[in-house]
Order: C-alpha cells, then structure tokens, then sequence
C-alpha cells in the first residue's frame, strides 16, 4: 500500500518539475492536472472518498476554465530563461526550507498514527449525534459548523472580488463633479470625455 | 428574441454537432449525478461543495458546447448573483435557527432513522444551501472571466 503511494508521490514530483519546466503553457496546464488527478487517487487509497471527489471535480473545473484561458491567448510560448542569480537564490532558500522542515517534521505525530484526542470522540460518537452516517458530512456541518461558515464566507468573497476586478465598466457615470475632484484631468481631456453630452 | 429550438440547432454557435449532441445526452447525467451528490451528502461520501462544483461543471459544459447565448438563458449573471448571495444567507439562517434551543449551529431537527434519505436533522439542509451557492458561485466565477475579461476572446466577440 505505501510503495505505491510513493510511487504516486514520485509521479507527482516529476509531473509538477514539468509543468515548471515545459515550454509551451498548455502542455504545463496538462502536466498540472496529471498532478491534481494523481493527488485525488492518493486520497483515494488513504481512504478519503469525500475529498477524492472534491479533488477530481475542482481539478476538472480549474482545468476547462485554464484550458479554454490558454488556447486562446496569443502568446503562449514562455521566452528566455532566468539568469544565474534567481537560481541561486531559490537554490538557497529551498535548502534552508529543507532544514527548517528537517527540525519541524520531527515534531509531527508520525505517518498514520494520529494523536485522535478530539477526533477519537467526533468517530465515536459522530453517527449517534448528529444522525450522519457520513462521518465527514457529520464533522463539518455539525461539530464544525463554524469552520464552515467561515469558509462560504471565504468563497462568497471571492466572488465579490472576482466581479468587482473583472467587470467591464463602473456602474456610475462620470460627472463634473467628478472631474473636479479628480483634479489632475488636463482640459482637453474633460473636453474629449465631455464631448457626448 | 428567436426560438430556443431555433437558436440549439444554429450551427454557427457553440462547437460541433458531434460535441452538441453528445452534450444532451451527458448534461441531464450530470445534473442528476450532483443534485444526487448534493442530496445523499449526508449518507454517501460528497456533500455540498463537490455536488456544487459538479452542478457547475454542467453549467459550463452548456456555456463551451452551445455557446453563452443559450446558457444565460438558464442562468444569468445577475440571477447567478442572487442565488449565490440566497444560498449564504439560508446557510447562516439555519445556523442561526440553532439558538432556539440555546447555541449556535445547534441541530436543532429530530435525528430520525439512520440511513434515510430525511434524516441527521439540519445536515442536508446545510448541504442544499452550500450546493446552491457553489453552483451559483462558481458558474459566476466562469462567467465573468468568460464574458467581462478579455483573454478569452471568442466568447467575447460572438455578439459584438
């Protein structure tokens, strides 16, 4: 079971070097959903159906909106290479990044032997509580509800970020106050906006 | 404002017959498929997120194949916006209704028998409620960098 996690693990590794790597923006857009879509066979066989699912459909929805983003931009081939310093540098910070993880990592209870103080309750006792027999379901909209709240909170402002970036216009019109205001304007430039009325 | 009929067999929108008729036949599977992942979110692995995400994959699905006139028909942005915003506001309603019996996000519903589909009291409620708003949400998201942004050009310059 765990040499082919790391078989996965290894797969991923080389799948995400290439999309870093890869000339061409579409064929590192594929590379990244071969590591989204190995990620979701890892939760898988870890045991984690709800997140498996979660995984294949966001990769598959990030995939059709970054495919349909690259396909149709113009310039899609990435030109020249970084210098020699950028290298360096992320050479040394990735080495201390390994350190410092090399110091963190044996603090953490080791692979598949969690500590389960709360969590051995919420398993316990999560099916005759909450009524769920979905454990996970169970956890995230009763125990944790608060979490969840955050994160619809979260996403709902994303969305307002999303609109409020990427519509086209302002919703108000300019008028001469605003030209006032504004105060840098040259003339002929109020005289031009000014022009249609 | 022409016939949808009309307006579905128009060949020069949206990408082939082939992809066009193939879509009729998955679209229904997959709406089925997420309002099922939504609905048993309490009983079978999935929930509200990923039922939501796969709602609105069909969405987009109908956006790419027929083209964006036929989808904002079914769902513009601005009733994408409002259903997103209802979707939060039910989710924070039911978390509210808990403090009739005394705290926050108390579940509050009669358990009923394990393993039937109305049962675990307000948990398919919440599920219901953040399926609609990441479907709304989502579609939203893909609408406006389909439709306002820029990069994706065609969609853009279908009616202008």
């Amino acid at each position: 079971m765990e040499i082919y996690l790391l078989i996965l693990l290894i797969f991923m590794i080389i799948g995400s070097i290439i999309a870093i790597e890869a000339k061409s923006l579409l064929s590192s857009v594929i590379s990244v959903g071969v590591v989204g879509f190995s990620l979701s066979i890892a939760f898988l066989m870890l045991g984690a159906p709800d997140i498996a699912i979660t995984q294949v459909v966001v990769e598959v929805l990030i995939l059709v909106i970054l495919i349909r983003a690259t396909i149709t931009m113009d310039n899609t081939a990435i030109e020249g290479g970084g210098g020699t310093f950028p290298f360096v540098v992320s050479l040394v910070f990735f080495g201390l990044f390994l350190v410092f993880s090399f110091f963190a990592v044996q603090e953490i209870p080791k692979f598949g032997e969690p500590l389960m103080r709360v969590s051995e309750r919420y398993l316990r006792t999560s099916a005759e509580e909450t009524g769920a027999t979905n454990v996970v379901t169970g956890i995230l909209l009763d125990f944790r509800g608060y979490d969840t709240v955050g994160e619809a909170t979260v996403l709902f402002t994303a969305i307002v970020g999303a609109f409020g970036i990427l519509r086209r216009r302002g919703r108000k019109k300019k008028t001469e106050e605003d030209a006032e205001k504004v105060g840098i304007l040259e003339d002929e430039d109020i005289k031009k906006d000014f022009e249609g009325f | 404002m022409p016939d949808i009929d009309e307006e579905i067999r128009d060949t020069s929108k949206g990408m082939t017959s082939i992809v066009k008729t193939v879509v009729r036949f998955a679209l229904g599977i997959i709406v089925i498929f997420g309002a099922y992942i939504v609905l048993y979110g309490h009983l079978t692995p999935g929930g509200g997120f990923a039922g939501g995400v796969i709602l609105a994959c069909g969405y987009i699905v109908l956006t790419l194949a027929f083209g964006r006139q036929i989808a904002l028909r079914k769902m513009n942005n601005k009733a994408a916006s409002i259903l997103d915003t209802s979707g939060v506001l039910a989710f924070l309603a039911i978390g509210l209704l808990g403090y009739t019996g005394g705290y926050f996000f108390l579940n509050f519903l009669g358990r009923g028998k394990m393993f039937d589909l109305v049962s675990a009291g307000t948990i398919p409620l919440c599920n219901i409620a953040i399926g609609l708003k990441v479907t709304a949400s989502l579609f939203a998201i893909f609408l406006a960098l389909s439709i306002f942004g820029r990069f994706i050009s065609s969609l853009v310059d279908e009616d202008e």
